[in-house]
């Protein structure tokens, strides 16, 4: 045990950065995604195949190419930022792509009639999409949300790749320093799974409150 | 001319194969309740849901109170909160209480405060007798009281004319009567209403004009009395042999 408690302080600090790279990413994820999926369904059809061109270019690269391509690739073009700030814009794009499609089932989930009704109301295009339809849809999406803040979460650990000590790099450099593998990265794990469950409990809870009666 | 609220000029609709309309013509006095019966699939309900752009024709013109409906954008959203439309589903806003599904437009659109909007969407819920549910989620609702509502939300907009669009034809026998009074209190008041039923009492007492549409045209209109005692077509009178021999 000896090998967890003398370096509690280096697990703390790379638990503090995977809390923190998860929390930003999934937020921007979430803003992400919702704009895609209105891009999706809007009834401009540039927009429409900007969205799938974003859907389908995120979604068919791995996240490592991409975290990879950011850090080593955006100072060759002149952009200076930081390897936390460059995870952060990177996995949250990535996680956005998915969020869209679980957005944009949610918004095909919606009866015709709402935004029939919404439209004769002579509200336009985006306000039936943001007062009446994505409110609906994002209740029945709460789930795949979830997921995919869980998804997100275990891809944070991609960012010790580039040099973002979270918790998998805090990790990895303890078992450098002692050599104990197994109590080391047990210990990692069981940290994943703690706040996987903390998102799956939070989701459980927040499903039951938004349900739509119907 | 002036006297127009509703002026519907060769409109052609299909939906693949199928003609959904074919060069129908129609007026709409202000005032006026027109009843539009038919078989269904004659494009009773695709005229109805042009009227107001839900279905974009594929030719011919609709001019709502002299003004041709806009293709898209803000301009037919304008033109689209002067015309209300009740809905076979009700189509009430699932997550919204019953008051909010009758302030969010006029809020959102007129630009009412939220106090006017409410003291209007109370006053409008009292008169189609549900003031008690305002409270509540639609789906808390009958579904002759979730109609009433879907009337009340049509109403807060102030609209020059209302579109019925087989309002009854989705609720319970005994909740029929309390949706067709409220209708039928509107008519009297002399709100512009078009309404597409299958409700031929409503049509013979109500309608000052009867519409029969078959296969997507206009085959006779008329008065109530002279349209259901002795209807011109053979159509007609067919139909009505059918929905009015039991």
């Amino acid at each position: 045990m000896n090998v967890i408690t003398d370096h509690l302080s280096e697990f703390g600090d790379g638990l503090l950065l995977t809390v923190g790279l998860t929390l930003l990413s999934l937020a921007g994820a979430l803003v992400a995604g919702v704009v895609v999926a209105a891009m999706r369904v809007s009834p401009v059809r540039v927009l429409r195949a900007a969205g799938m061109v974003y859907v389908e270019t995120l979604q068919n690269v791995p996240l490592l190419v991409w975290l990879v391509l950011a850090v080593f690739g955006l100072p060759e073009i002149g952009v200076m930022a930081g390897l936390f700030t460059s995870s952060v814009v990177v996995i949250a794009l990535y996680q956005g792509a998915y969020t869209a499609e679980a957005v944009r089932s949610g918004i095909n989930a919606v009866p015709v009639g709402q935004g029939e009704a919404a439209r004769a109301l002579g509200l336009t295009f985006p306000q039936s999409l943001r007062l009446v339809i994505l409110p609906q849809a994002l209740r029945t999406v709460v789930q795949p949300l979830g997921n995919i803040a869980i998804m997100t979460l275990m891809n944070t650990a991609l960012a010790a790749a580039v040099g973002v000590v979270e918790l998998t790099a805090a990790a990895n450099r303890v078992n450098l320093a002692e050599a104990r593998p197994i109590w080391i990265f047990v210990t990692a794990g069981l940290a994943y799974m703690a706040l996987s469950g903390a998102i799956g409990l939070a989701t459980g809870t927040l499903e039951r409150k938004l349900a739509i009666l119907r | 001319m002036g006297d127009r609220m509703i002026e519907v000029r060769g409109l052609h609709k299909r939906f693949g194969d199928h003609v959904a309309l074919r060069d129908v013509d129609l007026d709409v006095a202000r005032g006026e309740v027109v009843v539009v019966i038919g078989p269904s699939g004659s494009g009773k309900s695709t005229l109805c849901r042009c009227l107001n752009r839900l279905e974009t024709p594929d030719a011919g013109e609709v001019r709502i109170d002299g003004a041709p409906l806009p293709a898209e954008g803000r301009a037919l959203a304008r033109l689209r909160a002067d015309v209300g439309m009740v809905f076979q589903s009700f189509n009430l806003f699932q997550h919204r209480t019953v008051l909010d599904n009758l302030t969010l437009a006029p809020v959102r659109v007129r630009g009412l405060s939220r106090a006017e909007a409410e003291e209007r969407a109370r006053e409008l819920l009292d008169r189609v007798g549900i003031g008690e549910q305002a409270g509540k989620l639609p789906a808390q609702l009958s579904g002759g009281q979730q109609q009433r509502a879907a009337i009340a939300r049509a109403l807060a907009m102030r609209p020059k004319a209302l579109l019925f669009d087989e309002p009854t034809s989705a609720l319970d026998p005994e909740m029929v009567g309390e949706v067709l009074d409220v209708m039928t209190g509107l008519a009297r008041d002399g709100m512009t209403m078009v309404v597409v039923t299958h409700e031929m009492g409503f049509a013979r007492q109500v309608a000052d004009r009867v519409v029969f549409m078959a296969d997507g045209e206009v085959v006779e209109t008329g008065a109530p009395a002279a349209f259901f005692d002795s209807p011109a077509s053979d159509r007609a009178r067919d139909f009505l042999a059918k929905v009015l021999s039991h």
